[in-house]
């Protein structure tokens, strides 16, 4: 009886004929989270990857949790395709789960099991009934509630032999980091940024996040914050780098030549203009920001509009209907939440006016950046650009 | 990341270089304390408490340091308990107080208080303590005739602080405690939190009618995690911290020797040339006030000029800019200062002390406190001054007007 890791991964098997593709980004992501299990070995079957020899590793079952595309991790016994081996290893994983799930005596079962190997002599109804009962007459004081169990018995027979498990922790689905191209997103500090970044990421996108730092006007803490949010992120894509443009020079020059109402309209042009040049040298095909419909005077369907008009790339906000509250949950289950309350201000709590225009028109906003030297300030801006790799 | 590269050469090259003007936050260790807490930490690291003579000499270091606090204060040593630093040493005034006590009565104390104080007051205030905070004048400065008008029979302990820690206006606290000996024996208690005046000013608790008196060590370029609570004879104040009776039972954990001998090593270099790093530091914060109104004539210069000020705190608002903004600007050529106090100031908020002088929240906003130390040179404050006046224009754009 072997002890292994079993991940199942759901919408890339239906991709045709991007699978393989798909597949491929998958197992390289695990690859990664698996550097620091040197013994470990990554085995594919159809719809599912084997971990050998990392038995019972609980942080490693959290860290795959968090690899986009993975459905379901579960730790499991695997036996050869033989009724009492099955038998034996499902009275065995009934131990586990009761030792695990700390359930009194009162605890109930029910036994799944699943045949993609049709050449098994029961079928999955027969099979069922062994491995209940096995479970039964193993003396563990359990009983069958097939409507309500305390835990599941699944049996899996496949071609590589027959795999039990009686737990499984949810993955985060979507699909793997890369399947979907490369995006920008805009990480500010706050709470919305690294949640859109998280969805994107879900959706396999691979991001490079753009922080844009007003050095002296916020100081070393607040970029630190950023780093902080950044490295949460990281577990979703440990290939993300954090990108810093120096932002000082642009929002002093919007100060000096721009009308003040439209201060932040300007500035919000600058920064897709900077993040566009950014994802051409990085091949980028979209921008991605955490703004939300309606929630601030800036985020309207006129204000997207007038921002979106530097932007050259679509301009992608996957919190564009999201209610405050439901950001705020989502960030709480991704961890970003408590960083981003963190006091540090962002440069935008600076520079914001009293009366900023909510409704812009573009050809106002254009002729409010005409004495603005745009070129040269978003060249020297990426430029400057620093990169965090690690 | 951003450290990782930087080699600790070029990071001692980097602290000769800085002008360190925030030592109301902190100091750094003097090299003779330094040395002091490094020979605890190598050779004499017996515990207090332990028979052995490793023991015995860690008593005696103990015992020397103690005394050297004590002298600082005019009392006596065993009159002096260590602590891990200036807030426990407040707390434990004030809560070991109202411990003392059974049931709620009630305490005064001033509106510009360190946070320290003040929440702990609160804290009580939610417990059925009645608390009075007395105001202060546009310099800062309570009256201490306010005191004794809100002291009543029911007043178990007044709280003052001798130097404001933001703009260093010092307290009349002779002059507070010799009026509540007068009210005689079922006077209420009087505490002191001396830890930003501590060392470089004179105290004198016997003079001063003071029961117990809060110490800091790392204000003083000792290091952080040590203090001391100054606990006048015959006053009975129940222990926050219990354990094996360390500090005669009333404040039990194993001694934090290398904090506590560094605190004793400081009080000795202090105690060799206070008065001359004093005067010294007078005539800089003359040079600075001097230095940044004529650089910056809008600049409002909070607490009093010269008289009644500590001579090693100097703060003014920049009406305008934002006090982060400037500190910042000013960290970029070196110039190290903090806005308001630093313990508040990652709140955004406009700082309370200013607010209490009755400042307007866009002074509140914009101000920044220069504190020197035994440390500071002229120089320091001449490039402070030039850092201030290009900091100031490199902000003009961001200032609102």
């Amino acid at each position: 009886m072997e002890e292994l890791l079993l991940i199942k991964y759901g919408e890339i098997s239906l991709k045709g004929k991007n699978r393989h593709e798909f597949e491929g980004a998958l197992l390289e992501h695990i690859r990664w989270v698996l550097r620091e299990h040197p013994g470990a070995r990554l085995e594919k079957a159809y719809g599912r990857l084997y971990i050998h020899s990392v038995p019972g590793d609980v942080k490693l079952l959290s860290r795959l949790a968090k690899v986009p595309g993975i459905v379901a991790v579960a730790p499991a016994l695997r036996v050869e395709n033989d009724v009492s081996e099955i038998r034996l290893a499902a009275v065995e994983a009934a131990k586990r789960a009761l030792t695990t799930a700390g359930a009194s005596g009162k605890a109930t079962f029910k036994a799944e099991s699943r045949r993609s190997l049709k050449s098994f002599p029961l079928k999955s109804p027969e099979l069922n009934h062994q491995v209940g009962s096995a479970v039964l007459t193993a003396g563990l004081g359990l009983t069958v509630d097939v409507h309500n169990p305390t835990f599941i018995i699944t049996v899996e027979v496949r071609e590589t032999g027959t795999f039990v498990y009686w737990t499984e922790v949810k993955g985060m689905g979507g699909l793997p980091i890369g399947s979907s191209g490369r995006g920008i997103i805009l990480l500010s500090g706050g709470i919305d940024s690294p949640v859109a970044a998280y969805l994107a990421m879900k959706r396999g996108v691979a991001l490079e996040a753009l922080h844009f730092w007003s050095f002296p006007i916020t100081g070393e803490k607040s970029k630190d914050k950023v780093v902080r949010i950044w490295r949460v992120l990281r577990d979703f894509d440990p290939k993300m780098r954090l990108h810093i443009a120096h932002f000082t020079k642009i929002q002093t020059a919007i100060m000096e030549s721009c009308p003040e109402k439209y201060r932040v309209t300007v500035m919000r042009r600058m920064m897709m203009r900077v993040a566009r040049r950014l994802a051409e040298k990085l091949r980028a095909l979209a921008i991605f920001t955490g703004e939300n419909l309606g929630q601030v005077a800036s985020q309207t369907l006129e204000s997207m509009a007038v921002i979106e008009d530097t932007a050259g790339l679509p301009v992608l906000r996957p919190l564009l209907t999201y209610d405050k509250r439901e950001t705020v949950e989502l960030a709480e289950r991704i961890g970003t939440y408590e960083l981003s309350c963190l006091p540090y201000e962002d440069c935008c709590t600076v520079f914001v006016p009293k009366h900023p225009v909510t409704k812009p028109r573009l050809e106002l906003v254009r002729e409010a950046e005409k004495d603005l030297p745009v070129d040269e300030l978003v060249e020297e801006c990426v430029g400057g650009i620093e990169t965090l790799t690690h | 990341m951003q450290s990782s590269g930087v080699s600790y050469v070029a990071r001692t090259a980097e602290s000769a270089n800085l002008v360190y003007l925030d030592n109301s936050s902190t100091t750094r260790p003097d090299p003779q304390v330094i040395r002091a807490v490094n020979t605890v930490l190598e050779h004499d690291f017996g515990n207090p408490s332990s028979l052995h003579r490793l023991g015995a000499k860690a008593e005696r270091l103990l015992d020397e340091s103690r005394e050297r606090v004590a002298g600082m204060i005019n009392a006596e040593p065993s009159e002096i308990y260590f602590t891990s630093g200036g807030t426990e040493a407040n707390n434990w005034a004030i809560a070991g107080t109202a411990a003392s006590f059974g049931k709620e009565r009630h305490m005064v104390s001033t509106t510009v208080e360190h946070p320290s104080v003040i929440s702990l007051l609160d804290h009580l205030h939610e417990e059925g303590w009645e608390i009075t905070l007395v105001g202060v004048d546009g310099e800062g400065r309570v009256d201490p005739q306010d005191i004794m008008d809100a002291v009543t029979e029911e007043t178990a302990l007044v709280s003052v602080m001798f130097v404001q820690n933001e703009i260093g206006t010092i307290q009349d606290c002779r002059e507070i405690g010799r009026r509540l000996l007068g009210l005689g024996p079922r006077r209420p208690r009087f505490h002191v939190d001396a830890v930003q005046g501590f060392a470089r000013l004179p105290i004198d608790v016997k003079d001063w009618g003071v029961d117990l008196l809060s110490m800091s060590a790392h204000k003083i370029h000792g290091i952080k995690g040590a203090g001391a609570l100054y606990i006048r004879k015959g006053v009975r104040l129940k222990p926050l911290v219990f354990g094996g009776g360390q500090e005669s039972g009333l404040r039990s954990g194993t001694e934090n020797m290398p904090g506590i001998v560094g605190f004793g090593e400081a009080c000795r270099v202090w105690s060799e040339d206070r008065e001359e790093v004093m005067s010294r530091l007078a005539s800089f914060r003359k040079r600075l006030i001097t230095g940044i109104k004529s650089a910056f004539p809008d600049a409002v210069l909070h607490g009093p000029l010269e008289e009644g000020v500590a001579p090693h705190i100097c703060h003014f608002s920049f009406p305008g800019f934002k006090g982060e903004s400037i500190l910042h600007a000013l960290e970029a050529r070196n110039v190290f200062v903090s806005t308001g106090s630093a313990c508040s100031s990652h709140k955004a908020k406009p700082s309370p002390v200013v607010m209490a002088l009755g400042r307007s929240e866009a002074e509140a906003l914009s101000s920044i406190r220069f504190s020197m130390s035994r440390n500071t040179t002229e120089e320091d404050i001449d490039r402070a001054i030039e850092a201030v006046a290009e900091s100031l224009k490199e902000l003009s754009a961001w200032r609102k007007k």
